[in-house]
């Protein structure tokens, strides 16, 4: 035993961890640098580097991010397109677990003819290259009138995140057993009642991890958002993406690091929280679809 | 009534889902098809030109550009993630103080947006402050560091940025696959006189080729959907020099007004994930068989 704790504490320890650790340092450098230079003013950033510590941090830059800066023809800051993430993004996350829940029910505890076809049929939107539905959806948006609108791109992200909430559900549901559904619709009691009493209980967990995974893809989301929304309805992927590409006077790339930090803090404060939840959707979605 | 109600009710829950799947999946797909034999430009025009479009597709060197530059970034992708992801997962395989934290910390770029990322990495390239300035403070005066401007390197950024994004992801994957494997196989292996290395090297990794597999499948995938990042981290530019196909979908359909040509374009993009999408369902649903 103690020859044992002796060899481990060897070379080869000291170089894996070396080797973890340097590279915890290379995944972490990007979010240290946005931070660090959304901090400094536009002087120290011409005059220091990346990796420097500001000097004298000012909060000059996030003010301007949040409320000022330009993103494209209108100067309000990222703040009002951050609430129109927040507008598309709840409601096709609440809407698209719902039915995804449902249908995960049905399929695997209320199984019918041509169920299976329907299911690998939906499986494959999972990868289909949204550039192929890019056009049509574009005009069937204007033929509801939906064009440029929030509710046009919460029905988009409904529609095609069905297909990955689905596969989540019927994935958990099918390992409850069949047996515990027909003992119930034999005491009498129906498709709803089943869900209820014995589905919902138990399905905190699947929810989480659905919630999570809708949110980040939705949250995210850019290719949606920029073909269908317009000036007054981008989400604040699109926002930032103009904000950056926005140059009234001198670049001001704390500002930018600023307004990247903003939109990527949902998403990563969700990560922080729920981390664990975030890879088993990962994985969920990765190993099947 | 009610009786039928109850009946159904199965169905028709799953109604809804039914007609959006057979509408806005196989249905546009059909149409986008149908459109890339017309000669649309603005607004959809019906009249059939048969493969016009896809010759114009081909004929364009833009287009040429762009599958070249997905060939770079697919190949150097999807290996570098790999063999970063697998050597980060052995590693923390090795029974690691902390190895929550740095997991953690491997894998948290994937919940941020392609947009973040292509920003980020956009500030730290940058030609003159970025990497190149670090380098020059340290006394490398004549250090030069432009791929982000450089027509023939602008692709390795990308490159770079994905893999930074996404190899974290692939480490989980792979300590996942590493956790299921029996301990014992391990210890037999060791008995047997096998190094650390050769154990893994003939033992755990031929175990762990599915999730080799799907993890090549989910990489092509988001390479292949790469629009966002190109689009935040270089612009497509210099020029086009960096676009990937999706890019050149997007500004053909909709910033040219080129709709024929961009659903062509679309309908190639289709065709590439289905050459490997089903080889790889094809061996999934074969080994659940067996």
């Amino acid at each position: 035993m103690i020859a044992d704790k002796f060899s481990s504490i060897n070379f080869g320890r000291i170089l894996i961890y070396s080797i973890l650790i340097f590279f915890a340092f290379i995944y972490l450098a990007p979010l240290y640098v946005m931070f660090s230079t959304s901090l400094k003013d536009i002087e120290e950033i011409r005059s220091g580097n990346l990796l420097a510590l500001p000097n004298d941090p000012t909060l000059y830059a996030w003010a301007k991010a949040w409320s000022s800066a330009c993103t494209g023809s209108e100067c309000k800051g990222l703040a009002p397109f951050f609430w129109n993430s927040v507008k598309i993004v709840f409601p096709a996350v609440i809407i698209s677990t719902i039915i995804g829940a449902f249908n995960g029910y049905v399929l695997s505890k209320w199984k019918f003819k041509g169920s299976e076809l329907f299911f690998g049929a939906l499986l494959f939107g999972c990868f289909i290259p949204f550039q192929v539905i890019l056009l049509p959806m574009a005009i069937l948006l204007s033929k509801l009138g939906l064009s440029n609108t929030v509710s046009g791109l919460v029905l988009v992200h409904v529609i095609y995140g069905v297909a990955f909430t689905t596969l989540f559900f019927r994935n958990y549901y099918i390992g409850i057993s069949t047996e515990l559904v027909r003992a119930a619709r034999l005491d009498g009691a129906g498709f709803f009642d089943i869900f209820r009493h014995i589905f919902l209980p138990i399905s905190t967990p699947i929810f989480v991890v659905t919630i999570i995974w809708q949110f980040t893809q939705i949250w995210n989301d850019f290719l949606f958002g920029v073909v269908y929304s317009g000036a007054g309805t981008q989400p604040i992927t699109v926002a930032l993406n103009n904000l950056v590409n926005t140059s009234v006077g001198g670049k001001e790339y704390n500002v930018d690091m600023a307004a990247a930090i903003i939109a990527a803090l949902p998403t990563l404060i969700v990560y922080v929280f729920a981390g664990k939840y975030f890879v088993r959707g990962l994985t969920a979605g990765a190993v099947k679809g | 009534m009610l009786n039928f109600l109850e009946k159904h009710l199965p169905k028709i829950v799953i109604a809804p889902t039914t007609l959006a799947m057979i509408v806005c999946m196989y249905g546009f797909i059909l149409w986008t098809g149908l459109l890339s034999f017309t000669k649309s430009r603005m607004m959809p025009q019906w009249e059939y030109v048969g493969f016009e479009q896809y010759i114009r597709l081909f004929e364009n060197p833009r287009w040429h550009v762009a599958l070249d530059n997905l060939a770079v970034f697919l190949i150097l992708f999807i290996a570098i993630s790999l063999a970063l992801g697998l050597l980060l997962a052995i590693f923390l395989d090795q029974k690691i103080r902390n190895e929550g934290v740095i997991r953690t910390i491997y894998l948290y770029p994937m919940a941020i947006s392609f947009i973040v990322t292509g920003t980020a990495w956009k500030w730290i390239l940058n030609p003159g402050l970025g990497i190149e300035k670090i380098f020059r403070d340290m006394g490398f005066l004549d250090f030069e560091f432009r791929w982000l401007v450089e027509q023939d390197m602008a692709i390795y950024t990308i490159v770079i940025a994905a893999v930074w994004q996404s190899s974290g992801f692939v480490m989980a994957m792979f300590l996942a696959g590493l956790r299921g494997v029996d301990d014992n196989l391990v210890k037999a292996a060791k008995i047997d006189g096998a190094s650390t290395f050769r154990s893994y090297w003939h033992v755990i990794l031929p175990i762990m080729r599915p999730v080799f597999f799907s993890a090549v499948v989910i990489l092509t995938h988001i390479a292949i959907k790469s629009f966002d990042l190109v689009q935040a981290l270089t612009g497509g530019g210099p020029g086009y020099s960096s676009d990937l196909p999706a890019n050149f979908m997007y500004t053909f359909a909709f910033n040219r007004a080129q709709m024929g040509l961009g659903a062509a374009s679309a309908m190639v993009m289709l065709f590439g994930v289905l050459a490997v999408l089903i080889p790889y369902l094809y061996s999934e649903l074969r080994e659940r068989e067996t």
